[in-house]
């Protein structure tokens, strides 16, 4: 080893002295790059300091200075004589920001003490951190009393993430009664931010519109937000404010609507699934929209927990559906005033009649009139007075369907309006130029005559019938509106003659308060007469069910439509009480709506009657309800799937599951017979059973 | 001697080295003031106080002959290693790794110690290594041996910041006692190729995610990239002149991590500004050029690579500490000497500066026998 390592190194004369010189010219080395080191540390400082000053001095103050949002108070939504339908109210409020949170689990189950949540409320807590986005504020709760709220604020250094407010929540002082109207408001979802990246929609307590109104005038409610520059740790600790500027308030928003009346018809509704709208004959404003049962806005703005999804979807009368704009229904006979106009028009002598035996053979079929025992002979007054059917299976064969599809949609049936919703289901006037594009089939005799009594394709919502009973009666071309204003021109006229019109409105009158089908539901105001025609409109085969009784899904839809005075026509109303055994379901509803508009205390005392046996006003059935399966079920709902809440989010897209292309009359004949023929996976063609449900005549 | 006015004890301190460093603990006493919020508890106070009690015992240790440094150098090096391999098997046994030895009434960090110790051992080494061995085997093998027990131990802990600092003051020593130039180039090119390997194989995760970090901060903004950019925004923002004293929002508002102890300069450099920054490199600078003159001014070996070997330990401190608040190195947690909050690092320091004023007392009183 030794001599390798010779070899390599080779032997050199090493004393103290050449050692004595070689530290010293080291050291002169070592001396040198310390100087070096210095030198490159002092410039290197010179850089930061001095060159780049400008740079980290924005980052030391962007560090320092934290810029937080104050939501804005949402504008409010008033009706149309100033009263708020939506407004806000001064809050103490907790929210979690989740990215923030330093340990999740314990920080939760602090709140929980804290703000003594029940088991309930941490569970839907839970469930919305399990969803929520790292950045996004959750809400754990709003609307606190001083106590609980000072209770987090002073421990607040302790609870990271979690962030305590003053600020406004949104109020209804109607509840339910418009939720559909109105929609409501809650934390804008990971797709809302996505749409729009304005960062107040992750400001802590902002929310925005989810649906209704609040949906369609979110960029006009949502007014400025306020902001507060504070000085923070580095913790987020605020050490003191710096400055603060106020927000601006979101622009105030009248609706046409008549806050009293739209909470007196969603509460007359009563345990029904139905819809009613009132319109002004004179301008076409919409005073009532009202589509019952509904949800309580005011409680899903927190989001929709676990007991209140399971409440909602175990409903068959589908709350979360807005039935005056989603719902379609087969119009049934409230089209033979629409019917009879475009005889009119067509040219028919009211004075012609026909012999009603209780039927009518079309081609190999019986088409039989609501009453099997016949009318007699029967005119056109006689034909909407007394509903008869035979009198318009018999007419518009004559006339056919053109005409009559031609006054249906200027009447405003199938017709999508200018209205500020999230959506319309616009529906069907079928004609045959239609049937062939959509089914690629000749239209029949028997469509027209299934056409005529509203049946077979014809699909129409509550708005519709409503437009529909406006222009009858006033003989214009009106237009719904929501959105208040002081100057309207007026509309452009139908074309109708007034002669004609004036056939119909005393033929309608005559419904209510002459021979007709509805005498129940003449007013009891001295010198207002409702001149209205009912509807019943069958869902199911007769064979399936008589319509009246049974299982609920397969009792006949009631619908109403009417106006008043009949003779100076102010107000026009609709009213569809779905799968309520037939029109006397509705008329009642219309009759007490429209009492309201001319004596309130006398509607009231009708209503407070009837609640007593529903058991109080919508807001306190859903309370009891909601105690109910609270009590029930408890915490052992299963979760809300993220889709299930998307799809609530957005209820006016919900498919209309009563009536689908299936459940329409098969337009092929099937059988001869007395009988209705009863396909088994079609329903008939319909033998419309028409009238006052339980007393006719 | 020659009478004077002040008493000979207290002339014969080189005040030329004593004076800018008396500013200096002044300055860090004032930071560290500024940093706990305009109080004197619980860094200035304590830190100003351990300085004094330290410098005593500085001045303790230069009153020492030269003979009792030589005789005590392995018994103190060999006590360390057995403190350390004490601290080891303490840590195996109570599950975990551990650094400090709990005495009762205090904590004792013999990793720390080991700085000036290794310096004091290869010092005693190279006296008594016959000069014409200084090249061979028998000058390198030695030395190593004694550098890599230590090394090893501390590593084991783990604390690679530390062990680099016990190998920096070796490897300095060992290069001013004249071994072949050629070894240490050698030995260079050899840790260039090896400190990717030893990168990938020998740290631990967080030191390599340490390294990366430093490489690119932005790519961890508010993880381990957090540190280095807190404190080049600290330096950055102060500017020329600084903040202000007690107006550091980067420290006062808790951005700056360890604002008072390795991240002190940072702190400083915001309040006192580019020309604070450039006062401490200048402090720093002459007591690095007193001791490398006390170095050289040295009668014998033994002295002059004592007093170079724990000049370069100071060094080694400052100079990484530095570089690592101003983003030139990686975040290792070594404290800056004479500033920062801590009483181990000022023991070390105190001791290799006590060491350095004993040799450059020897210079004074050149003797045969002392």
């Amino acid at each position: 080893m030794k001599i390798n390592f010779r070899r390599f190194f080779p032997e050199r004369h090493t004393t103290s002295g050449t050692l004595r010189n070689s530290f010293d010219r080291r050291s002169m080395v070592i001396g040198t790059v310390q100087g070096g080191i210095g030198v490159l540390l002092a410039s290197r400082m010179g850089y930061l300091a001095v060159f780049e000053n400008e740079k980290y001095k924005l980052e030391a103050e962007s560090n320092r200075v934290n810029l937080s949002l104050i939501p804005p108070r949402r504008g409010w939504i008033l009706d149309r004589y100033g009263t708020p339908l939506a407004s806000n109210r001064a809050d103490f409020r907790v929210d979690i920001i989740p990215d923030r949170m330093s340990d999740p689990e314990r920080t939760i189950n602090r709140l929980g003490r804290l703000l003594s949540l029940t088991p309930i409320q941490m569970q839907d807590l839970h469930d919305k951190l399990d969803k929520a986005r790292g950045f996004a504020p959750v809400e754990v709760s709003s609307g606190l009393d001083w106590e609980r709220f000072a209770a987090v604020s002073v421990r607040l250094p302790d609870l990271p993430g979690v962030v305590t407010q003053r600020g406004f929540s949104r109020h209804y002082p109607a509840g339910p009664c418009v939720g559909h109207l109105l929609g409501y408001v809650g934390t804008a979802s990971a797709e809302d931010y996505e749409k729009d990246r304005d960062p107040l929609l992750i400001t802590p307590g902002y929310k925005v519109g989810k649906d209704g109104i609040e949906k369609v005038f979110e960029q006009q409610l949502r007014g400025k937000p306020g902001a507060r520059r504070v000085e923070v740790t580095a913790s987020g600790r605020i050490v003191r404010d710096l400055e603060t500027r106020e927000d601006v308030q979101g622009q105030t928003i009248k609706l046409t609507i008549d806050a009293g009346l739209q909470e007196y018809a969603a509460r007359r509704i009563g345990p029904e699934s139905g819809a009613v709208v009132v319109m002004d004959c004179h301008t076409g404003d919409v005073l009532t929209m009202a589509s019952m049962p509904s949800f309580d806005p005011n409680s899903f703005s927190d989001g929709i927990g676990r007991l209140e999804w399971k409440m909602l979807s175990d409903d068959d009368h589908v709350p979360l559906r807005n039935k005056v704009l989603r719902g379609l229904y087969p119009p049934g006979s409230t089209v033979k005033p629409m019917v009879a106009l475009s005889f009119l028009k067509a040219g028919l002598d009211p004075e012609e009649s026909v012999v009603c035996n209780g039927g009518l053979r079309v081609g190999n079929r019986v088409f039989h009139c609501w009453n099997r025992r016949g009318h007699g002979r029967v005119n056109m007054a006689k034909g909407i007075y007394q509903s008869c059917d035979v009198y318009f299976y018999y007419f518009a064969q004559k006339i056919g369907m053109d005409p009559i599809a031609a006054m249906a949609r200027r009447l405003g049936l199938g017709q999508e309006f200018d209205l500020p919703v999230v959506g319309q289901s616009y529906g069907t006037v079928p004609d045959p130029a239609w049937k062939l594009k959509k089914y690629g089939r000749e239209w029949q005799t028997y469509d027209t005559v299934n056409a005529t009594i509203g049946q077979g394709y014809f699909l129409v919502n509550p708005l519709q019938q409503a437009v529909m009973a406006s222009r009858i009666a006033s003989g214009q071309e009106l237009m719904p509106s929501l959105l208040y204003s002081d100057k309207r021109g007026g509309a452009p006229s139908l074309g109708v003659t007034q002669e004609h019109l004036d056939y119909v409105h005393q033929a309608m009158s005559d419904v209510v308060n002459g021979p007709g089908t509805a005498h129940r539901a003449a007013l009891p105001i001295e010198g207002v007469n409702l001149a209205g025609k009912t509807g019943t409109a069958q869902v199911v085969s007769l064979s399936v069910s008589s319509g009246k009784g049974g299982l609920w899904k397969y009792r006949d839809h009631g619908h109403f439509i009417c106006f008043a005075p009949f003779d100076k026509p102010r107000y026009a109303c609709a009213v569809v009480i779905e799968h309520g055994g037939g029109s006397g379901a509705a008329y009642p509803v219309a009759r007490d709506v429209m009492t309201y508009l001319w004596d309130k205390e006398k509607a009231m005392d009708k209503l407070l009657e009837f609640e007593k046996q529903w058991g109080g006003t919508p807001s306190e059935r859903l309370d009891a309800r909601y105690r109910a399966y609270a009590a029930q079920y408890g915490v052992n709902v299963p979760a809300v799937s993220a889709e299930d809440v998307r799809q609530a989010e957005n209820t006016q897209q919900s498919v209309q599951p009563i009536v689908n292309e299936a459940q329409t009359p098969a337009p092929e004949p099937v059988a001869t017979g007395t009988e209705a023929p009863a396909g088994e996976a079609t329903p008939p063609p319909a033998t419309e059973s028409d009238g006052s449900g339980a007393n006719p005549q | 001697m020659s009478r004077s006015i002040v008493p000979e004890p207290v002339a014969r301190q080189p005040w030329q080295m004593l004076i800018p460093l008396f500013g200096l603990v002044a300055l860090g006493g004032a930071v560290l003031y500024s940093a706990a919020g305009g109080h004197l508890q619980p860094y200035a106070l304590s830190h100003v106080i351990r300085f004094l009690v330290f410098l005593v015992m500085a001045i303790v240790i230069s009153l020492m002959s030269r003979n009792l440094f030589r005789m005590a150098a392995y018994p103190i090096y060999g006590g360390i290693v057995v403190l350390l391999v004490l601290v080891e098997a303490i840590g195996a046994v109570g599950g975990g790794s551990q650094r400090w030895l709990n005495l009762g009434f205090m904590t004792l960090q013999p990793s720390e110690l080991m700085k000036p110790a290794i310096v004091l051992v290869l010092a005693k080494f190279y006296e008594t290594l016959p000069p014409p061995m200084t090249a061979s085997m028998r000058g390198l093998v030695p030395a190593a041996v004694l550098i890599g027990i230590p090394a090893a131990l501390v590593i084991l802990q783990p604390d690679l910041g530390t062990a680099l600092a016990i190998c920096f003051g070796g490897a300095v020593t060992m290069f001013l006692a004249g071994l072949p130039l050629s070894w240490f180039l050698g030995a260079g090119g050899v840790a260039v190729v090896g400190t990717p390997v030893a990168f990938f194989t020998l740290l631990h995760d967080y030191q390599r995610k340490r390294v990366l970090t430093f490489l690119d901060p932005e790519s961890d903004p508010l993880g381990t990239g957090y540190h280095i950019t807190q404190s080049k925004i600290a330096i950055g923002s102060g500017g020329i002149f600084g903040k202000g004293f007690g107006n550091g929002t980067q420290s006062h508002l808790q951005y700056l991590p360890e604002a008072h102890t390795d991240f002190v300069f940072a702190t400083m450099a915001e309040e006192w500004g580019f020309i604070g920054g450039l006062f401490v490199i200048f402090v720093f600078g002459v007591l690095m050029a007193w001791g490398l003159r006390v170095a050289r001014n040295a009668p014998d070996r033994f002295s002059s690579l004592l007093a170079a070997g724990m000049t370069a330990t100071i060094f080694f401190y400052v100079a990484i500490n530095l570089m690592m608040v101003m983003g030139l190195a990686p975040v290792v947690g070594i404290p800056l000497p004479f500033m920062s909050h801590g009483g181990t690092s000022m023991l070390t320091n105190m001791i290799c500066l006590g060491t350095i004023m004993a040799v450059n007392r020897w210079n004074q009183r050149p003797s045969t026998f002392s």
